[in-house]
């Protein structure tokens, strides 16, 4: 393949132009020789997420086994408000959109607007947190903590995963900041927040199941 | 202060632990006082301790699941000879002291034994053989080394501090609940776990990105040898395995810490569903051990027939099978659950499928050997009593695979000797064998092979003699973990075994002593040429030991047996091939990031474990602003000039001419 058609595939205010390209683009199939960084560090991480799906979908399968073990204690539809769920979902969703906005700020290094929008999704997972933890701090006051039956405690453990994970994403987006503040755009620091996004998405595809599976069916069951 | 520790955790009253770990840790004493006397520390630090170097960290892997073979084999001796003293009789060992010895036994053979043995050999060999320089992520694979030695050294401190559990190698629950094993001895267990259970994961990721993305130029799936095949399937089934093992340790946490339902007796929880969670892990668990074994035997049958692997896509297409069936026969580990005759014949069924796979590889193996020019070393000792070792296991495998037999034969010592079978006559045979193989390559020197020939036949006879005996035993109804009995035509063949144990032993000693003598003796035994075996994959087209860099210049792929077409071109051509090009090589710069990240896992685990909160969120926020550390840094890899590669290659290429010459003399 030619320089030429190289620039072509990549151009370098892309998205995808995370680090050093080899002078040979390989891809790691075989033909070309070891893949560049920019694409081994995302795969590697996408690898990380899967694994990590696969432990949600222990949780979740935990769910739906002790969804009925109420011991006697109240059930789904009598204990959940999707008032509340809501808006923790609109919340989450914008927040992936702002992150995606921070996405092409990154590309264009544009650094008020990077952390503008950083900034945007990290206050609207706050919010998300906030609303999660004024939900669990309601149903331990009315007596439905997750010590009451095996169902709340499934619903504690799946839910409450999903917020440490948030929480996790908080802190690494903090990090992150401070790290395109002190370190600007470099091509390592990019490919960490190709992660990170890729992190902060999945973590939404896993809240809508959860919004699902456990409030929407819950709900009318 | 320190939430549930005193000085009662210490067994003063106990003298077997107590004087045992005071030996040990004067062992341990002494060998820190020598290193610091004679100055090895700062070498230590530098070139092992902070390594990010794949060959480096899968040697400490592997002395790691040496060090606590030795562990686990000495827990074994001690039930074998309970058991062999313990008729009509209390024995030795109290029954709370025995439980935390089987307990101990397993979870060390295969948490600490069985994995870093295999995850440090497809660590070394693995990069070697696909031709390239380093794993995808050097530094991850630092981290998840020393996190798995943070829960070693977990699982070892209970052996002073406080007590292990008691709850048998996977701690089912209601017997694992707060309510019935109040003490500190579960906490360990799991919480040893889960820190070396993510080091797991996270190598896990690491190796399969390497596999699927870094290889050399030319190495298409169709090319790689048969040993990456199966790493990859291993270490596919670690990234889908232990997340649940994860999860569901995370659940008998919440359980015991917090007072969550999952698996208690009361308020709905369902002790079953911990069964049938830990088996989804720990089936697929069985094979993640077996297959890099299976790839293993394959590269030593292979060389030491002078032949390539007979069948080789029939191997691949085993090999991925079995990686996928290994999810769909979790049940057969508990079919008395009594999950009714529809769902257990179907996974009856399943277990038996899985054989045929493995069947197909015992006789690519055969066929391998078949008209080759076979030499018997060691390594190919260990490969031949594997094959023999493991069909009879296979085959009371598919015994107990029978659900109307797996329900008497269930929790029996014949299920005992049947997954011993599979575990030593098939993983530690492997393990063996890959050591013998591969050892010259790490090493550059020979191993004793008289010795070595010596102490594989202590452990085959030594593994028939104790474990024919359970089987015959469990066929007489003797269960597992009994601390004593009363019935007559148990005892004799208890005894056999306590002989089997000690000629096993034997087996130990003389590698230990293998060990040391071909170290004395390196010089005689020196090995130039980097291809000590006649070799046929990549990882033997370098020197041994391999530069920091594995390869000057990458090499380039034209077939499945890459080196074997090499030194057969410049053998007919009497000369080697044009000296390359050297061009600079960057390498990545060592980092403490693994070994600190560690540091603080071990105290966060260990303040959980003794609800010391302090502490553990202290060593939180130490893990974390080391991770923020390492992400900080601005230069993360070294350069090699080429001058300098150009003056490693060159000495090796020197080598290899001259065995060159001497071939056409």
């Amino acid at each position: 393949m030619s320089t030429s058609e190289i620039a072509l595939i990549r151009p370098s205010s892309s998205v995808l132009d995370l680090g050093s390209a080899p002078p040979r683009e390989a891809t790691g199939h075989g033909e070309g020789g070891p893949a560049p960084k920019s694409i081994v560090v995302g795969y590697g991480f996408w690898i990380f997420l899967l694994s990590d799906i696969v432990m949600f979908s222990a949780f979740f399968a935990t769910y739906a086994v002790l969804n009925g073990a109420t011991a006697g204690g109240p059930s789904a539809a009598q204990l959940f408000d999707l008032h509340n769920v809501q808006i923790e979902t609109a919340c989450l969703l914008l927040s992936s959109f702002t992150c995606g906005i921070a996405s092409l700020a990154v590309a264009q290094h544009y650094h008020r607007l990077t952390q503008l929008a950083l900034l945007a999704t990290g206050l609207l997972g706050l919010a998300f947190l906030a609303l999660e933890v004024h939900e669990f701090a309601g149903l331990v006051a009315q007596g439905a903590g997750p010590s009451r039956s095996a169902f709340l405690s499934s619903f504690f453990a799946l839910v409450g995963c999903h917020g440490v994970h948030v929480t996790a994403g908080l802190l690494w987006l903090g990090t992150m900041m401070a790290q395109f503040y002190a370190k600007g755009f470099r091509p390592d620091i990019r490919r960490r927040y190709l992660c990170f996004s890729l992190f902060w998405h999945t973590l939404d595809i896993i809240w809508v199941a959860i919004f699902t599976i456990v409030y929407l069916i819950g709900v009318h069951t | 202060m320190l939430g549930k520790l005193t000085w009662q955790a210490i067994p003063f009253d106990q003298p077997i632990p107590l004087y045992s770990a005071a030996a040990v840790g004067l062992m341990v004493m002494a060998v820190l006082v020598w290193v610091v006397v004679k100055g090895y520390v700062p070498y230590l630090w530098r070139e092992w301790i902070t390594s990010v170097d794949h060959k480096r960290i899968g040697v400490m892997y592997c002395v790691l699941a040496l060090l606590m073979l030795l562990r686990g084999f000495i827990d074994a001796l001690m039930m074998r000879s309970q058991q062999a003293v313990a008729f009509h009789a209390a024995g030795y060992l109290a029954p709370e002291h025995y439980n935390q010895i089987f307990s101990a036994h397993g979870t060390i053979m295969i948490f600490f034994v069985a994995m870093p043995f295999m995850i440090g050999l497809i660590n070394y060999v693995m990069p070697l053989q696909l031709g390239v320089r380093d794993v995808a992520f050097p530094t991850l694979n630092s981290v998840g080394f020393w996190l798995t030695a943070a829960g070693a050294l977990l699982v070892n401190i209970s052996l002073v501090v406080g007590e292990f559990s008691r709850a048998g190698w996977l701690p089912y629950p209601p017997l694992s609940e707060l309510q019935y094993s109040p003490g500190v001895g579960i906490d360990y267990y799991l919480w040893a776990l889960q820190i070396s259970g993510v080091g797991t994961l996270i190598s896990g990721i690491n190796l399969v990105t390497t596999i699927l993305k870094t290889r050399a130029p030319g190495m298409r799936y169709g090319r790689m040898p048969i040993f990456c095949w199966t790493a990859l399937a291993a270490n596919l089934l670690i990234v889908a395995a232990f997340p649940i093992l994860t999860a569901t340790l995370a659940m008998l946490l919440l359980d015991r810490y917090l007072d969550f339902h999952f698996f208690t007796n009361e308020a709905g929880g369902n002790p079953m569903m911990f069964v049938n969670l830990i088996w989804a892990w720990g089936h697929p668990e069985v094979y993640i051990l077996i297959l890099p074994a299976f790839g293993a035997f394959s590269e030593v049958v292979s060389t030491f027939s002078g032949k390539p692997l007979f069948g080789y896509r029939s191997m691949v297409v085993a090999t991925m099978t079995i990686c996928v069936l290994s999810f769909m026969v979790w049940l057969h580990h508990f079919f008395t659950m009594g999950a009714g005759a529809d769902v257990n014949g179907f996974f009856g069924i399943m277990s038996m499928v899985i054989a045929v796979p493995t069947g197909v590889k015992v006789f690519n193996w055969l066929f391998t050997m078949y008209r080759g020019r076979v030499r018997f070393s060691a390594a190919m000792h260990w490969a031949v009593g594997f094959m023999v070792t493991f069909v009879i296991g296979g085959m009371t495998g598919v015994l107990v695979a029978v659900p109307p037999a797996d329900f008497v034969l269930h929790n029996s010592l014949f299920l005992v000797a049947h997954f011993h079978n599979m575990v030593i006559g098939g993983v530690l045979f492997g393990a063996f064998a890959a050591y013998e193989y591969w050892f010259p390559k790490a090493f550059g020197f020979k191993l004793d092979e008289r010795l070595g020939k010596a102490a594989f036949w202590c452990w085959f006879v030594g593994f028939y003699v104790a474990f024919i005996p359970l089987y015959a035993v469990g066929l007489l109804g003797m269960t597992r973990r009994l601390q004593h009995y009363d019935q007559p035509q148990w005892h004799p063949w208890l005894l056999v075994a306590e002989a089997g144990a000690l000629i096993i032993f034997c087996g130990i000693a003389l590698q230990a002593v293998q060990l040391f003598v071909s170290i004395r003796s390196r010089r005689r035994r020196v090995e130039v040429t980097g291809d000590a075996w006649d070799g046929r994959t990549l990882e033997w087209a370098t020197s041994s030991p391999p530069p920091l860099f594995n390869f000057a210049v990458l090499p380039n792929v034209k077939g499945t047996e890459p080196y074997w077409g090499m030194k057969r071109k410049a053998i007919e051509a009497m000369q080697l091939s044009p000296e390359p090009t050297y061009e600079p090589i960057e390498v990545p710069r060592n980092t403490p990031t693994g070994f600190v990240t560690a540091f603080f896992a071990f105290f966060l685990g260990f303040a959980l474990i003794w609800h010391i909160w302090w502490l553990a969120g202290l060593a939180l926020i130490g893990a974390y602003a080391t991770f923020v550390v390492f992400a900080w840094r601005d230069v993360a890899e070294n350069v090699i000039s080429a001058d300098e590669v150009a003056h490693i290659d060159r000495s090796n290429r020197a080598a290899r001419a001259l065995a060159l010459s001497e071939i056409h003399a």
